[in-house]
């Protein structure tokens, strides 16, 4: 039977997402032992992180330091007064089977961040605020090592490493104000921006220092009520949190679309099949017994201690974004990338600052330098040889007229090495460029002599013919003679 | 009597030797262990090393401490690094601590002799030290009554004579009313005075470590040594403390004393009645001013206290899983059967109710029914000691409604015998100071307990009153006809 196909329902994504941040400490949050990932299983750990009997935590300060750093960034109400409590569940990672975690006193509620999409051909930006409902303190669990499984289920035994037992996070959850993969990808890399900005954070997605879960479920467009969401996890980059959300919403949408129900679990992103598939179920949700935790007091934070912290920050990417638009009349795209390291926006900044024009720094920043270090991985743009101060040289020694692109170009790789003058080194070359009227002349009239027959062929009417002299120009003045001024003069003789 | 102070005299002036006061200790406890069973675990051979040490110290002429050479026994929920310390349960029977517990650590740099870890019951959880699962401890006063508890050990070896001083822990009385129990003085310092770490814990915002001895001076000299701020207990007080002593001067003249009325009521054995009405009269005679107070919340600390410390300690006891210590059942089919049948068997009756109790106390949907509103009692029994302490110095009551009762009398009822701690658990709720000391016998021979309330971090006052009392009577130089 045939009927006429119903108008299509539109549908749209609710997307939240809750990050997992290590903080950046040297020690664990509640007791001396090292951060370092990758040590050999359980030689970082003490009593403390492995819930001996008897042992108390005593609350890192630093751990405390970032997070309201990090809550202030990301523009949160700091708590005066806030606590820890006791999350309690049974698990062999965690060594307590309770984690010391922050339920109903956040240290920082109620913040946002501004995510910028930019269209790469305009250059133009789209911004939308995303809200940031709660940031808290907790410690990690430990790491579970299970043979003949990957998982508990199926394995023969288990071994469980500590090392991880007690090393910082901050949970950090969004609002469910995302409406696609892209938007969710480009919140998780503003977050992580932020963190980096501010030091708090290596948010190192393969080591597992920044780890997204994605909340997610679709509705018709109009429609108030949020659809029945589904929890994904296990995204190793920006790119897998974006990938698995697209496919999310297309399942749960054919799902719907079929008349089936969406049901309430937790999806793995697997990253070789490019698909989601059913962990466990969530319905009916688990209780963790929260309480507050005894053996920890109140966190307080001072109006000085915050006012201390908070001039302690940095000019932040989204702002630093706004100022090289404004300020500097750089492009949204040029903005995004020379902001999206921290390091490379001060190098850069420092550029301007030494005299350089904006827009020529910013490309040579994005184009040839970040070439090279991208194919350079053991120099960063901090140990780069090459100092703003010389790339600012460089950047005037074009603008001047003293050389062109070509020859800064030319000069460039050995800068990169070694660094120094660029004026020095262009002087030792004898790379000057002739801006000398007579000289050029010269050079034309002996090209001119030489080329008779290509002469000829110009003057009926082959125009085309003016790059080959303006190369044989260049050829015989070693590439330094002024394009500009060649072009000009050229055009003068050729047409007399 | 011995003293710590008398002991102190004779091994500077070289009339006894560290070692001979240790291996004395040592053998009354091999000796009287067949019938008390206090010590759970003696360290001979440490204990004579020990004291070795502070011998081998008084020979080349260096000025020792009161409490070097001292025979100590300690609680065996107090972590000891390399030696066993089991919480008288089976889950950890066979737990040896890599590390010390402050407490413990503080007793060896003073030079204490430590001769054993002591019996209590299972995780303190209890007020006879019967829940214990590794051996029943008997009153040294007459053998087929129990100790009290949960400190019961530490209370009969020093009523025992087997240690001079011994250390305990009290979450509800379970110092005070084995002290009681025992004839022994035993005080359970301001929250937060002693560090907790190494102390296994029962229930964090309630447990504290203190003292047990003959006499108040042992007792105030064995707490200015333990106590002091701790980093690495995050509940520890910074303040100042004083020399305890200084405050052992017998005079109450303009002393304010406070009767907490609501303690004379029902379920108070006469007997107990008539021996601290008869102990306010003496201090009233010493010149103390009496004052009847009125703590009307008092009675509701109980019902605050059992949900407030299960719900602490469902948490506190979640560790013991058979992951990384303590017992691990051998035939585990999974995971879960790993977990249950290790706590199934590990963990005693009294235990694992209270592990219950806690873990419903703190389930979804009731959380606001018994853990907040537990809170908010305590709260409220708060209000009523800052009220009292408006207008007196110190407030005085029994310690427990009665002396100590025979074994296996309580132990199938446990709601008879959480009444026991009735007097001692709103201290607690408080983070008050309390003590515990003789004021006499019932008929049957059995001690009765006094005890001494101070406001918070005034120890002083509660040392006062209680040293002027010990002195003007002679209760504590009774001892039991053990030998």
């Amino acid at each position: 039977m045939v009927t006429a196909a119903p108008a299509k329902t539109e549908y749209e994504a609710v997307i939240g997402l809750e990050t997992h941040v290590q903080l950046k400490t040297n020690t664990k949050i509640f007791c001396n032992c090292a951060t370092t990932f990758g040590g050999t299983p359980n030689t970082q750990v003490c009593p403390v992180c492995m819930g001996m009997p008897g042992v108390l935590p005593v609350l890192n300060q630093k751990v405390l330091e970032y997070a309201v750093k990090a809550g202030l960034a990301l523009n949160c109400e700091i708590a005066p007064y806030s606590k820890f409590d006791r999350k309690q569940y049974f698990y062999p990672d965690l060594p307590k089977d309770y984690q010391i975690s922050q339920y109903d006193l956040p240290i920082a509620q109620h913040g946002w961040l501004e995510i910028e999409l930019v269209n790469k051909e305009t250059g133009e930006a789209r911004r939308k605020r995303i809200g940031i409902t709660r940031l808290h303190m907790e410690e990690d669990a430990g790491k579970l090592v299970h043979g003949g499984s990957d998982r508990l289920a199926g394995s023969t035994y288990s071994l469980v490493d500590f090392n991880r037992t007690g090393v910082p996070l901050a949970e950090i959850v969004s609002e469910p104000d995302m409406r696609s993969g892209q938007e969710a990808a480009e919140y998780a890399q503003e977050l992580r921006r932020i963190l980096r900005y501010l030091g708090v954070s290596d948010g190192n997605m393969q080591e597992g220092s920044l780890r997204c879960d994605v909340n997610i479920s679709v509705r018709p467009v109009g429609q108030k009520e949020f659809g029945t969401k589904v929890e994904i996890k296990n995204m190793n980059s920006f790119n897998a949190i974006q990938r698995a959300i697209e496919y999310e919403i297309e399942r749960q949408i054919e799902a719907i679309a079929a008349g089936e129900r969406i049901i309430q679990e937790t999806r793995l992103w697997e990253e070789n099949s490019q698909r989601t598939v059913s962990m466990r179920s969530k319905e009916g949700s688990s209780d963790y017994r929260y309480f507050p935790e005894p053996d920890l007091g109140p966190i307080e934070v001072s109006p000085e201690q915050l006012a201390a912290w908070k001039a302690e920050l940095p000019e932040l990417p989204y702002q630093k974004r706004q100022r090289y638009e404004s300020e500097l009349g750089l492009s949204a795209y040029d903005a995004r990338v020379l902001t999206d390291d921290r390091a490379m926006a001060e190098y850069f900044e420092a550029t301007v600052a030494a005299g350089a024009p904006a827009k020529p720094a910013a490309n040579w920043l994005m184009g040839d330098i970040s070439a090279y270090l991208n194919s350079n991985s053991n120099v960063s743009i901090t140990s780069l040889p090459l100092k703003p101060s010389e790339l600012a040289e460089l950047t005037n020694l074009i603008e001047s007229g003293t050389i062109s692109n070509k020859i800064a170009k030319d000069i460039l790789p050995e800068l990169l090495e070694k660094g120094g003058s660029p004026k020095a080194l262009i002087e030792a070359k004898g790379l000057i460029q002739i801006s000398d009227t007579s000289v050029i002349e010269t050079a034309i009239a002996e090209v001119l002599a030489a080329h008779p027959k290509e002469l000829e062929q110009y003057r009926n009417g082959k125009t085309k013919m003016l790059g080959f002299f303006v190369g044989q120009v260049m050829k015989k003045t070693g590439g330094r003679a002024d394009p500009k001024l060649t072009n000009q003069l050229l055009a003068q003789k050729l047409n007399e | 009597m011995v003293s710590i102070r008398k002991l102190h005299q004779q091994l500077i002036q070289k009339e006894r030797s560290a070692v001979e006061i240790a291996q004395e200790a040592l053998d009354t406890i091999q000796k009287l262990e067949p019938k008390l069973h206090s010590f759970i675990t003696v360290t001979a051979e440490r204990a004579l090393e020990q004291a070795k040490q502070v011998d081998t110290r008084i020979a080349a002429g260096e000025e020792i401490g009161l409490l070097a050479g001292i025979p100590v026994g300690v609680k065996d929920n107090l972590c000891t690094q390399g030696i066993r310390t089991t919480c008288a349960s089976h889950i950890l029977e066979n737990f040896i601590p890599p590390y010390e517990s402050t407490v413990t650590q503080k007793l060896a740099d003073a030079g204490a002799v430590i001769v054993g870890k002591t019996n209590l019951d299972e995780f303190a959880m209890g007020g006879s030290t019967e829940t214990s699962a590794i051996q029943q401890t008997a009153n040294p006063w007459n053998l087929k009554r129990v100790p009290g508890g949960s400190s019961g050990g530490s209370a009969a070896a020093v009523a025992g004579g087997e240690c001079v001083v011994s250390l305990g822990s009290d979450t509800g009385g379970s110092i005070r009313q084995p002290a009681s129990f025992c004839g022994i003085v035993g005080m359970k310092p301001t929250y937060g005075l002693v560090s907790r770490y190494g102390l296994v814990a029962f229930a964090s915002s309630l447990d504290q470590i203190g003292p047990f001895a003959r006499t108040v001076e042992d007792v105030a000299i064995l707490l200015g040594e333990i106590a002091g701020h701790d980093p690495k207990d995050s509940t520890s007080l910074n303040v100042e403390i004083p020399d305890y002593t200084r405050y052992l001067v017998p005079d109450l003249k303009g002393k304010k004393v406070g009767v907490i009325q609501e303690t004379f009521g029902e379920g108070l054995d006469p007997e107990v009645e008539k021996a601290v009405r008869v102990a306010i009269a003496q201090l009233k005679d010493l010149g103390a001013e009496i004052q009847e107070i009125s703590c009307p919340r008092f009675r509701y600390g109980i019902a605050a206290y059992y949900i407030i410390a299960p719900s602490e300690a469902s948490a506190n006891l979640a560790r013991y899983d058979g992951v990384k210590y303590g017992m691990r059942i051998e035939d585990a089919d999974n995971l879960i059967d790993m977990y249950t049948r290790t706590r199934a068997q590990g963990f005693g009756p009294e235990v694992k109710r209270r592990i219950m109790i806690g873990t419903y106390a703190l389930s979804a949907g009731y959380y606001d029914a018994y853990y907040l509103k537990a809170q908010k009692v305590r709260t409220l029994i708060k209000q009523d000691f800052e009220k009292a302490f408006e207008k007196v110095d110190v407030l005085v009551c029994p310690t427990a409604p009665t002396t100590a009762f025979k074994a296996g009398d309580k132990s199938a009822d446990p709601l008879s015998m959480y009444l026991v701690d009735l007097m001692t658990i709103p201290v607690n709720l408080a983070g008050l100071p309390g003590m515990s000391l003789p004021c006499g016998f019932d008929s049957s021979g059995m001690p009765v307990g006094l005890q001494i309330i101070g406001n918070v971090l005034r120890e002083d006052q509660v040392f006062q009153v209680g040293y002027a009392y010990e002195q003007a009577t002679d209760w504590h130089r009774r001892s039991p006809k053990l030998k």
